[in-house]
């Protein structure tokens, strides 16, 4: 595994003047994907949704590697066409080395809208990264519910009103989709745990087919919470049990990041506006609720772990 | 010169065969569906280098195109109305970002009610999209097509498609000349676009978001390459009559010498109503036919030389535009003609939607109309639904 002096010399694959917020999780989480792919030329694709619009304003980008971005649903099956092409064309001697590819697509481009995409260019076995950072909203279009949204959770179509407090239905839990696929590599990580990131980026453009990292990837705005708190709550969702780090390879599941003493899930709810409503007076059963559905995926996936070692 | 049996999907895989695109991305749809299916075979085979992407719906065989193309390769795909249908929000953006790619289309229509049989809805459905339009009268006409498509579509950075007719000409076996491969190979020559996403030496960003301030530059510019491809296209279908001896002008005149009306229509009906003329004609009646093929760009000195000189045209249109006045080619048309100081009384014929048969009789009735038309100047009715029942 690269050495963060080893990563430090490499060439940044996205470099800074973009407008993310300050303290955008989701770039520095693609930064440090791109510096451990750094070591092999990438080609990416990314779907319409933050990350895009921040990064590619005509006639600035801030990539310094080739982009592809098509639409909002598709990056998976547009990099699967790259990936596609990149095959031919080496057949044919116009190519030659080594490629990584990496498709990006936010939550709502891979958990709503961009899931079939995403499904069929696994099943398919093309040899590339998709990497979903996972803000769990809408943030480009301001802050809209998605599939990733957790329970409880305030946004602009699961308002916390009068009688309804914020989303009502849990989240789907795409990891697990993507590893029924049975690709060649799947994996939870977040920013905050960056050298955990590094390692299953590399493993992941090492496996020989399809892979897949779920990254949780903390929004000020979208989350409420001032932006110097990136990477503690980034943390603390690892350490209340609400994000596991783990990965999936050849069927055997491995939990990367076991905290010795998990803390309440409040900890992670309480630093984040999104949350502010679930600690009212006679909201208490949602914290509850919330607590008891995090246990039970904690609780599942140490069995998962036991059961295919 | 080699002489096949072929039907018209049977001649665009054949075609497509010959081209050996770097990459397809497909899925199936009726009656499109053989296009994929016997290129399939080309790949099992291995009677072609392609890359074959067999993914998971009609929206990602057009992403992964983009992709592909994007990336540099040649591509090439195949779809039929509810496909197209659902490729629709790509089909902008690879004409957007200049991806020649090529689309081997079977006009269907489009639901509900759902119908697998012939109209033009799909393709006309399209027609804002960027791509360039081909409609062919027979299998001929479709493998003919296929390269010089491509050959245009590569030269101009727009994308292209190639339609037939559901079933009339997908589905019926015709007599079918063909090329050699290495002259199909010769004539689309090699592909090496200047910008594409696997030059490692020259990172770029590709479709980025383009604001208020670039945008319409863009699209105008978007448009300029447009506005080359008919002459482009004149360029090319001379050099394949050349190789082939066959010659597809965009718009075509048939017996329109001396001709006082003209039924103006595309796809397999022009053929059928070939036979028409050459009836009437006998008998002396003075009627032409023209034959639009290309709807995309529009060929507009083209369509005003054709059409500028008759008293009556009768325009049979296989699709609708919900407007309440007639199909896009009859409205298109009009917009047309609008300019010239003599211009012919022009109605319209909707006809044969769902695959519905047009008849020699149909034909004839429409030939009978417009001649009567040109000699009274009255016109009762503007836009006829052809052989629907309930219609006088
Ligand atoms: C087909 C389509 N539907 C809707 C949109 C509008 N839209 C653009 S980005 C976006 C949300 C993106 O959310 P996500 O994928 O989570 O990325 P984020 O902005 O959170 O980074 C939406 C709804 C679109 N561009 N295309
Ligand atoms: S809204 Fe959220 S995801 Fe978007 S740039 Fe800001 S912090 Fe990043
Ligand atoms: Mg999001």
């Amino acid at each position: 595994m690269a050495t963060l002096k080893e990563l430090a010399k490499r060439t940044e694959g996205l470099v800074g003047g973009h407008r993310a917020c300050a303290g955008c999780g989701a770039s520095a989480a693609i930064r440090q994907i791109l510096l451990a792919a750094a070591d092999k030329p990438t080609v990416c694709g990314i779907c319409t949704g933050c990350m895009e619009v921040v990064t590619t304003i005509f006639p600035f980008t801030a990539w310094n590697v080739n982009l592809v971005h098509n639409a909002f649903e598709n990056s998976a099956a547009t990099t699967s066409g790259m990936e596609a092409a990149y095959k031919a064309l080496k057949r044919k001697g116009k190519i030659k080395g080594d490629i990584n590819f990496i498709a990006f697509g936010g939550d709502g481009g891979t958990y709503d809208i961009g899931l079939q995409s995403l499904s069929g260019a696994i099943e398919r076995g093309h040899k590339m990264l998709y990497v979903c950072y996972d803000n769990e909203a809408y943030m480009n279009t301001g802050y809209q519910r998605s599939s990733a949204t957790p329970y409880g959770a305030h946004t602009t179509t699961s308002p916390s009103g009068k009688k309804i407090p914020g989303k009502q239905q849990k989240r789907k839990d795409l990891t697990e989709i993507i590893i029924s696929h049975d690709p060649a590599y799947a994996a939870q990580a977040t920013p905050g745990y960056y050298m955990d990131l590094i390692k299953k980026v590399e493993k992941a453009l090492a496996a020989d087919g399809p892979s897949f990292i779920n990254v949780l990837s903390p929004c000020v705005p979208g989350w409420g919470y001032p932006s110097e708190q990136t990477m503690n709550i980034s943390k603390m969702a690892v350490e209340t049990l609400f994000w596991p780090l783990y990965e999936w390879q050849d069927g055997v599941y491995t939990i990367n990041v076991k905290p010795r003493e998990p803390k309440p899930v409040e900890e992670f709810l309480k630093l984040q506006a999104r949350f502010r409503h679930v600690f009212k007076p006679g909201n208490e059963h949602l914290v509850e609720a919330f607590q008891a559905h995090i246990s039970r995926q904690w609780e599942r996936l140490l069995r998962k772990e036991e059961a295919s070692k | 010169m080699k002489i096949l049996a072929k039907t018209g999907n049977e001649a665009m895989a054949y075609a497509m065969k010959q081209i050996n695109p770097d990459v397809v991305a497909a899925y199936p749809i009726t009656p499109a569906t053989e296009v994929v299916q016997i290129f399939s075979n080309y790949v099992a085979d291995g009677e072609v280098d392609t890359e074959f992407v067999a993914v998971e719906s009609e929206h990602s065989a057009l992403s992964a195109c983009c992709g592909a193309s994007a990336a540099g390769a040649r591509v090439m795909t195949s779809t039929a109305s509810q496909g197209l249908a659902l490729m629709h929000e790509i089909l902008y953006i690879a004409a957007g970002n200049h991806l020649p790619i090529v689309i081997a289309l079977v006009n269907r229509s489009l639901s509900a009610p759902i119908n697998i049989h012939c109209d033009h809805s799909d393709t006309m459905g399209s027609r804002e999209a960027g791509w360039m339009q081909l409609y062919c009268a027979n299998s001929q006409e479709a493998y003919d097509s296929i390269p010089i498509a491509l050959k245009i579509a590569e030269a101009c950075g727009v994308p292209a498609i190639v339609s037939t007719d559901a079933f009339i000409i997908s589905h019926c076996m015709d007599r079918l000349e063909v090329l050699e491969d290495d002259e199909v190979q010769k004539f689309i020559g090699e592909y090496n676009p200047k910008y594409f996403a696997l030059d490692l030496e020259n990172p770029k960003t590709y479709g980025p978001l383009d604001l208020q301030d670039y945008f319409f530059e863009h699209k105008r510019s978007q448009i300029d390459a447009f506005s080359k491809v008919l002459s482009t296209y004149n360029k090319v279908a001379k050099e394949y009559e050349k190789l082939s001896g066959r010659y597809y002008p965009a718009v075509e005149e048939y017996k329109t010498d001396g001709a006082d009306v003209a039924i103006f229509t595309a796809g397999s009906t022009a053929d059928t109503a070939k036979e028409v003329v050459d009836e009437l004609r006998e008998q002396g009646r003075k009627v032409g036919l023209v034959r639009m093929r290309m709807w995309r760009p529009l060929p507009v000195e083209e369509i005003k030389a054709a059409l500028g000189k008759f008293k009556a045209v009768a325009v049979m249109d296989r699709s609708d535009t919900m407007a309440d006045f007639g199909g896009p080619v009859f409205l298109e048309t009009r917009g047309i003609l609008y300019d010239l100081d003599k211009k012919p009384i022009i109605t319209d014929y909707v006809y044969g939607l769902g695959g519905r048969n047009v008849e020699i009789a149909d034909i004839v009735r429409v030939y009978d109309e417009i001649s009567e038309i040109a000699k009274t100047g009255k016109v009762k009715k503007l836009v006829t639904y052809l052989g629907v029942r309930g219609e006088e």
